[in-house]
């Protein structure tokens, strides 16, 4: 069975090392920050200026102040730091932050990533995601395998404009994880109940499995 | 630069600004914008301006309330969603748009703030928005060369500010609000409290009034919260 949202995010999070300082993007990356493991301490920057970002409120203490980079209401934690939005991405660009989670329309065998811009439809704009590929030493893309048509979102090339170059290191899919290197994409764990078999042949671009290739624990 | 700032509301903070002419608005969504300008903005009818804002509000608020009444030529933004008007003005070519990475924007407001030319950067490297710039490779890396803006006026919201025009920010509502107070040519300020001179504690100034020209106590904030989300 293909992963859903919460299991694909329950993976990443046992990416996370104590003490890390996180970058979680909007959608699927959000929920990462539900299953941080116990006995690990990390700390969650939201890229409009806030260190040590909190859970949502309790209805009735939203504050308009206080959002996060997806617009969202939220709290902060004991320990928590507001700074203006060029000291933000400043964090970022000397590679401050140690791990970026973000999705992706597609991603390349490169690790070149594409979230931004589909030709013919709205471009609503990059936000920080270009400035947080361009930087971040450790980014790890969070999507479907496949569009809703069924065609992979793992490709030797991206077909729509880049969002960043040669930048992403690993993907969690609801099929999988998987390793961006100079040989492409290495599938290093399935899904339960996913085969090997249905990864190759929803995976275009280069693709090896890792001889000891283990079930993802979700 | 005076030293005498204090002025008495929005009306005569936007009174100099002309049509066509370039403004940075301070703000991140709809979390610490500067409300009052944009009113008076809207009411004194203004129009062709260049509006440098890292979104472009929602349709019933914010630089949205300007979209409405036809005021923007162009958006210079990082992200433009939740704005349906917005998208009808870009398709159907009334508008123009200029879209740049958010770490871009902020820094192109601290360049200027601080009386630098341009900056590099590795955002937007190999990508569309790196066409036609300067790209120079420092310890193998590529950067690509971003301007300054030169903007004619910023207007930004501040949570405290005083006679001198020191500010102080709350929470994330300061985002690009001390950034822009920095790059206008003409900084203007509203802010929620306006206090005397030496009231406030000068350890806890963001801005240093030297880069606010104008400024006014703010009435009636609405702080429209765009996404109210709460825990389950």
């Amino acid at each position: 069975m293909a992963l859903t949202k919460e299991q694909i995010a329950k993976r990443i999070a046992q990416e996370l090392q104590d003490g890390f300082y996180v970058n979680l993007g909007i959608g699927i990356p959000t929920l990462v920050a539900n299953y941080i493991p116990e006995g690990i301490e990390v700390e969650l920057q939201s890229e409009n200026g806030l260190l040590g970002m909190g859970p949502f409120p309790i209805a009735g203490e939203e504050d308009a102040d206080l959002i996060n980079a997806g617009k969202q209401t939220i709290t902060t934690l004991p320990g928590s730091v507001f700074f203006d939005s060029a000291m933000s991405f400043g964090m970022i660009r000397a590679g401050k932050v140690d791990l970026t989670v973000l999705g992706a329309m597609e991603v390349a065998e490169n690790g070149d990533i594409a979230n931004w811009k589909v030709p013919g439809k709205m471009v609503k704009g990059m936000g920080g995601a270009m400035d947080l590929v361009a930087s971040a030493k450790n980014i790890i893309v969070a999507m479907q395998h496949t569009d809703k048509a069924g065609n992979s979102k793992l490709l030797a090339s991206c077909s729509l404009p880049i969002t960043g170059r040669a930048c992403v290191k690993k993907i969690v899919s609801d099929l999988g994880v998987f390793d961006i290197t100079e040989n492409g994409f290495v599938c290093i764990e399935h899904a339960p109940g996913v085969s090997i078999e249905e990864i190759k042949a929803k995976t275009a671009g280069q693709l090896s499995i890792h001889p000891s290739i283990k079930e993802m624990n979700v | 630069m005076s030293l005498h700032k204090v002025i008495a509301n929005a009306d005569e903070a936007v009174k100099a600004i002309q049509s066509g002419q370039t403004l940075l608005l301070g703000g991140f969504g709809l979390c610490g914008i500067p409300e009052n300008c944009i009113a008076a903005l809207v009411k004194k009818g203004v129009d062709q301006l260049t509006c440098i804002s890292n979104n472009a509000g929602v349709d019933d608020f914010g630089i949205g309330l300007l979209l409405q009444t036809k005021q923007v030529k162009k958006m210079i933004a990082s992200y433009v969603g939740e704005n349906d008007e917005f998208e009808r003005q870009l398709l159907s070519g009334e508008l123009e748009v200029e879209l740049i990475p958010q770490g871009t924007l902020a820094t192109r407001c601290m360049a200027a703030g601080y009386g630098m030319p341009a900056i590099y950067t590795p955002a937007g490297v190999g990508t569309e928005v790196a066409e036609g710039k300067e790209v120079r490779n420092f310890n193998g890396k590529d950067y690509l060369l971003e301007y300054a803006f030169d903007a004619d006026f910023a207007i930004v919201k501040a949570w405290k500010g005083d006679t001198k025009g020191n500010l102080i920010f709350k929470d994330t509502a300061r985002n690009f609000n001390p950034l822009m107070a920095m790059a206008g040519k003409v900084t203007i300020a509203e802010v929620e409290h306006l206090v005397e001179a030496g009231s406030l504690d000068p350890n806890d100034i963001h801005t240093p009034g030297i880069y606010v020209d104008y400024i006014f106590q703010g009435v009636d904030y609405e702080k429209r919260i765009e996404k109210r989300t709460v825990r389950n």
